[in-house]
């Protein structure tokens, strides 16, 4: 049992754990990866700038690495499976085809003059309804095949996909750039208006993690178990995919879609921490993702001086480990 | 007691259960057998609440189990289905410890980590405990199965097949120490068994199901007959009465007399 921290103890067993060591580190790359960040290559008397300018971007790289490693986790213990994610499962094809209808129906210009909180309103409510639908469809019925579940998700994910192609090549080709904005993750161009509403959904999720967190490690059980244990199955089932489909709407909002990151930066943290409960695991996830995003961008922007390419590299690293999952046979 | 008044139940369109009514004793150990697709297996889930109920109420100690919250239910019965899996990476005395989740929902403190060491021990598994249970043998993660349902604590426990996979020295030793619990501390067993001789020596009770309906209840040397086993399971059975207990000659076939 790992060592709980409860009002009436305020301190903690001094003795560090191995879990809480691997954190620290953690902790400590990740703030290096921020200062990097911040100050590699800012020229001589542009810090004020350069400063406000990056932090901006800084915060949309920590809440997307927040977003994608917390929905990916929140997705295994869901589905009690590994080596899917929602990205596998067409979510952000979804978003996309959002995006792309979006532009048909309204036009590229009414598109970017719509106000961001009642567009990215709409996004969200969508996604989320697409997620619990997902599972009120799949899980709440008899099927609770894993085999049906990836075939679902895989033909949902084409379907998304084909029809945001068809859309687009109706749209004007002035128009389509607008879309094509939207269809490649580009971590080096966080909207800051964006950045706010997608902060405020995803700061919604914080307490409703945190009281959870011993839920989510019962449902990682199996449904069985989970409710031999007394947890009310359903309604935390709704609620884990209501907030998985929140945090892949705020993270392709905010850089678009990124298919294998949540997949690398889960299976680090799971390997990092054997056995650990969810809480400890998804700091060690978030703060890997943060290492990952912030730090990869800093090396490209600032020091190789690059652009917009980091999610190629990401997405290379993240298909190999997934290869290297099947390959293992890691079903888990 | 558990009371299941008239419960049928089918899964698409087939029968699994029609009309049960039963009544499972407080105390002691309750034996279900009954050949394959008899209901067994259903019946617990029933119970349970792992199902829900179509037709009929199931009571235990007087909660109906789908009106009841299903925490509050968590503290009275505990259940342990058939291959139970978990995809979690988890040690043996981390998944015992979720047993007793329904006591402290997240926040275990000293009376909790007594009753898992008490639970490991129960089941010879501290020496296990720090082992990842997939770094186990299907036997020895039955145990650590059975142990974190006995870590809950609770009145009733249902166990759907709790021998499968286990040698015969922890077979004995696990319905050694179920009798043990149910005597010494009144808790209350209902348990799917297949060998029908653990069932002769260890139950107080045994109820037969055959074809989704109770085919027969009663002590142990009133079911283990040869004319009732006949009833029960399509097949002639020798029964012999060795130490006391009835048993059943059911690998060989009474003609194959030495």
């Amino acid at each position: 049992m790992p060592s709980e921290t409860s009002l009436s103890s305020p301190l903690p067993r001094l003795r560090l754990s191995g879990e809480s060591r691997t954190l620290l580190i953690l902790a400590a790359l990740a703030l290096l990866a921020i200062l990097l960040f911040l100050t590699l290559g800012v020229p001589r008397g542009a810090w004020e700038f350069a400063l406000s300018f990056r932090a901006g971007k800084l915060a949309g790289l920590i809440l997307v690495a927040f977003a994608i490693a917390c929905a990916t986790q929140l997705f295994h213990v869901a589905t009690r499976n590994r080596i899917l994610t929602p990205a596998i499962m067409g979510f952000d094809a979804l978003y996309l085809m959002i995006q792309t209808s979006l532009v048909y129906v309204l036009g590229a210009m009414a598109t970017l003059d719509l106000d961001p909180m009642v567009k990215y309103g709409v996004e969200v409510i969508v996604m989320m309804g697409f997620s619990t639908g997902l599972f009120l469809w799949l899980f709440a019925a008899k099927a609770r095949d894993l085999h049906l579940l990836v075939l679902v998700g895989i033909i949902f994910g084409t379907l998304f996909r084909s029809l945001s192609g068809f859309i687009s090549r109706m749209i004007d080709p002035n128009d389509f750039v607008v879309v094509q904005g939207a269809m490649f993750a580009r971590f080096n161009a966080v909207e800051i208006d964006l950045l706010t509403v997608a902060a405020g959904l995803t700061a919604l999720t914080l307490p409703l993690l945190w009281h959870m967190r011993h839920q989510f490690d019962v449902l990682a059980l199996g449904r069985d178990v989970a409710i031999g244990l007394g947890l009310r199955y359903r309604p935390v089932m709704f609620v884990t995919f209501a907030m998985i489909g929140l945090l892949v709407s705020v993270s392709t909002a905010l850089v678009g879609p990124v298919t294998f990151f949540g997949l690398l930066v889960t299976h680090l943290a799971y390997h990092l921490l054997p056995g650990a409960r969810f809480a400890p695991t998804l700091a060690a996830g978030t703060l890997i993702a943060i290492v990952t995003l912030v730090g990869g961008q800093a090396i490209y922007e600032h020091v190789l001086g690059l652009q917009g390419t980091l999610s190629v590299i990401i997405d290379t690293l993240g298909g190999i480990t997934f290869l290297y999952l099947l390959l293992k046979g890691a079903r888990r | 007691m558990i009371e299941i008044c008239n419960v049928s139940h089918e899964i698409q369109g087939a029968k699994i259960l029609s009309g049960i009514d039963l009544r499972l004793p407080k105390g002691g150990i309750t034996a279900l057998i009954g050949p394959n697709g008899a209901g067994k297996s259903t019946l617990l889930s029933l119970i349970a609440r792992l199902e829900k109920l179509q037709g009929g109420t199931i009571r235990v100690d007087g909660a109906d189990v789908s009106q009841t919250a299903t925490a509050e239910l968590a503290r009275k019965l505990s259940i342990l289905r058939q291959d139970t899996q978990v995809a979690a990476r988890l040690t043996v005395a981390d998944l015992v410890g979720f047993g007793r989740y329904p006591h402290h929902k997240g926040r275990p403190g000293p009376e909790d980590h007594a009753q898992v060491e008490q639970a490991l021990a129960t089941m010879a598994l501290t020496g296990l405990r720090d082992r990842f249970l997939d770094a186990l043998s299907g036997g020895q993660r039955q145990r650590a199965f059975v142990a974190m349902v006995l870590a809950q604590d609770t009145d009733y426990v249902l166990l759907d097949e709790p021998l499968n996979n286990l040698d015969m020295k922890h077979a004995r030793e696990m319905m050694q120490q179920l009798r043990r619990a149910a005597h010494e501390l009144g808790k209350s067993f209902v348990v799917v068994i297949h060998d029908i001789n653990f069932a002769a020596a260890y139950a107080d009770h045994i109820v037969a199901l055959k074809d989704g309906a109770v085919q027969a209840q009663g002590r142990p040397d009133e079911i283990v007959t040869r004319a009732s086993l006949r009833e029960i399971f399509d097949l002639d059975i020798e029964v012999e009465t060795v130490a006391g207990h009835p048993f059943a000659l059911h690998q060989i076939t009474p003609s194959s007399h030495r």
